[in-house]
């Protein structure tokens, strides 16, 4: 019982909009590209541009360069040290920080944009390319996840004997090295 | 969560990912039988920490001491407001009362937030990103080193020109983010890592390092408040009355007099300490360890400082408040099982339930033994104490981590684990310590010891357990350098 209820939540995480879903239940996850933080600046949340080569029959270097530059700047809008920031702060120190029960963050404002950044990118440029992006916050900010889908009738078919064995020796070899 | 997606891929015939193959382990299963009511995050968080209302409220795992600071915050606010404040607000002013209240209430809320908040936790990787990674070891291992030398997990970055190590953590699987530690006592790693501070039951990090300062600061305001007015309410009472006579009036007064005289030193010199390290922009961690200080080299300097006390003080008190990027109260989505501990990891050793329970057993074990070594031993020496607050790290590591390396199959050292992971070895501490020492020129009985921060509160503190004592004992090591700087500040 619980293996075959396991199996379909997987298809269907975080509701998203149709042809995320679609994406998700016609085809299957290749595997994961992972972009990692850029800490050259300091401690402030910014990632690499460097282009993944995995992502290079996929899609485009601009496209992709653009998405993490904008990701960029929504985060360093989000963190930027200035005026209202520490009108921000004095405030809620003034209130003993209770405001922050009723009071939403000009971070956690930005965090919103960004999710809905990320939706927007998943679906007009991502999700027609078999790719799904991962917001940054789900994974603590460290990476940008970034999902290599592919059709399941090619690999179906291809790697339907084996990928039983394989994918446990290939995990045994790939993770214990 | 990880029965499915074990079985998912594979019922499809899908490629499988390395570690969701590995992570359908049985012993997952009791875990999800109850699956009618959707589980929140927190429930199955997989640090040692306390959650309340729902995971509203986030806590360490012991909390004996937080309760102990409450109680002296609220005894002795308590007494004051209702056996000296009507005596004063007659004879000098009602505005004593009133700033009273008001500083009452902000070390109450500041204090509360502190040890509710998140410090602001690192989830642990997903299995997907730990594999990511520790393919990423392999290709750097496999090109630079050939032969059995031990894997080395870190990472160099370069911050504002200076050249920082990040040190893999083999419990989160992660390279840890410039200044972010692993807090030992909840096993978790906490961004821009200050101090596990049991005194509010909270680790101290970057989500709620200016609520701990503000308290601090407004607490020490507090003590120096009530104490200056129960001096004065028994000098105007003694000028009627005589002196003793006084005293039996108001034997309250004596009372909190006598903890704020005792705890306004430490009090007062933990928050300069920390103006001092907020102005200069470093974490307490830092200090101790001296990762920025001149004596490593010349051209060793802090690379978070903004280069100027005020924008340091302004970033830090009043900069943009991060979010809590461990989302406790969300429900756990079937896919994401990155927060239920025992699938994160990419060989998941299938101990890691059993293995944490070792590591309680351990902690047991370890704990027996401080009481014993506290027997046996004077409580003036403060060395022990620190050994004592150091040792479980290592030991929890030699757990965890060999045990992974065996199923790994790496031939990894375990004497390259503890500089892996105890951020601050002892080799590092102790020496720096004497040094402390030496500037003060302690004597015997002026020495340090845990209980001797708030002397009022240490009969319970004895009575408590020696874990208990131990975590009391990490405050006590910067309460060092802060009683350094009381000393230096009143010579």
């Amino acid at each position: 019982m619980p293996r075959s209820r396991g199996c379909r939540p997987r298809l269907t995480l975080c509701p998203q909009v149709h042809s995320l879903q679609e994406l998700r239940r016609s085809a299957s996850l290749a595997t994961k590209v992972f972009v990692q933080r850029d800490y050259s600046d300091g401690t402030t949340c910014q990632f690499q541009t460097k282009f993944p080569p995995e992502l290079e029959s996929r899609i485009e270097r601009q496209l992709f360069e653009e998405t993490v530059k904008t990701l960029n700047g929504f985060y360093a809008e989000a963190e930027k040290i200035g005026g209202s920031s520490y009108l921000e702060g004095c405030l809620a120190c003034a209130t003993a920080y209770f405001i922050f029960l009723c009071m939403e963050t000009h971070y956690e404002k930005v965090l919103k944009k960004i999710s809905k950044y990320i939706q927007d990118q998943n679906e007009k440029i991502y999700a027609p390319r078999g790719l799904l992006l991962t917001d940054p916050l789900e994974r603590g900010m460290r990476v940008i996840e970034i999902s290599i889908y592919e059709d399941r009738c090619s690999s179906g078919s291809s790697s339907s004997g084996s990928s039983s064995s394989s994918s446990g020796g290939g995990g045994g070899g790939a993770g214990g090295r | 969560m990880t029965p499915g997606g074990g079985s998912g891929p594979m019922k499809d015939c899908e490629y499988s990912q390395i570690s969701t193959h590995s992570s359908s382990s049985p012993m997952e299963s009791p875990h999800k039988k109850k699956k009618s009511v959707p589980k929140r995050k927190w429930e199955v968080f997989p640090g040692r920490n306390k959650f309340f209302c729902n995971g509203r409220i986030m806590m360490a795992r012991q909390t004996g001491v937080f309760y102990l600071t409450l109680v002296l915050i609220l005894v002795t606010s308590g007494l004051f407001f209702a056996f000296d404040c009507p005596y004063l607000s007659e004879k000098i002013t009602p505005a004593i009362p009133a700033i009273g209240g008001i500083l009452f209430f902000f070390v109450m809320g500041t204090l509360l937030r502190t040890s509710f908040s998140d410090p602001g936790v690192l989830p642990r990787a997903t299995p997907d990103e730990a594999a990511d990674l520790e393919r990423q070891i392999d290709i750097a291992n496999g090109c630079s080193s050939g032969g059995y030398r031990p894997p080395p997990r870190t990472k160099e970055v370069i911050i504002n020109g200076q050249t920082v190590k990040l040190k893999y953590c083999f419990t989160c699987k992660i390279f840890r983010p410039p200044r972010a530690s692993h807090c030992s006592l909840c096993d978790n790693c906490v961004e821009r890592f200050d101090h596990h501070c049991p005194w509010v039951g909270n680790c101290v990090g970057k989500r709620n390092y200016r609520f701990f300062y503000m308290f601090i600061l407004s607490l020490s305001f507090l003590t120096v408040f009530i104490f200056a007015f129960v001096i004065t309410h028994v000098i105007l009472r003694s000028q009627q009355i005589g002196f003793l006579n006084a005293l039996k009036d108001s034997p309250a007064s004596v009372l909190e007099a006598v903890v704020c005289f005792f705890s306004v030193w430490s009090i007062v010199g933990l928050s300069g300490f920390h103006t001092y390290l907020i102005s200069s922009n470093q974490t307490t961690n830092e200090d101790i360890k001296g990762s920025w200080s001149n004596k490593r080299g010349k051209e060793n300097y802090n690379p978070y400082s903004y280069g100027n006390i005020f924008t340091n003080c302004c970033a830090a008190l009043c900069g943009p408040l991060s979010p809590s990027l461990i989302d406790r109260r969300g429900f756990i989505q079937p896919d994401t099982p990155q927060l239920a501990g025992p699938s994160n990891g990419i060989t998941m050793y299938g101990a890691t339930q059993s293995q944490s329970n070792m590591c309680d057993q351990d902690q047991c074990i370890q704990s027996t033994k401080f009481v014993l070594q506290a027997a046996a031993t004077p409580l003036l020496q403060s060395e022990p104490s620190i050994t004592s607050e150091e040792l479980p790290l290592p030991g929890k590591t030699s757990l965890s981590g060999p045990c992974a390396t065996l199923t790994l199959g790496q031939p990894t050292p375990p004497s390259s684990m503890p500089n892996l992971t105890s951020d601050s070895g002892l080799t590092d501490i102790i020496p720096l310590k004497e040094e402390h020492e030496g500037h003060q020129f302690l004597t015997p009985e002026e020495a340090p010891s845990p209980p001797g921060l708030l002397p009022s509160g240490s009969p319970i503190a004895h009575s408590r357990t020696m874990h208990v004592l131990s975590l009391a004992s990490q405050d006590s090591l910067h309460e060092d350098s802060v009683r350094g700087l009381v000393k230096l500040s009143s010579v």
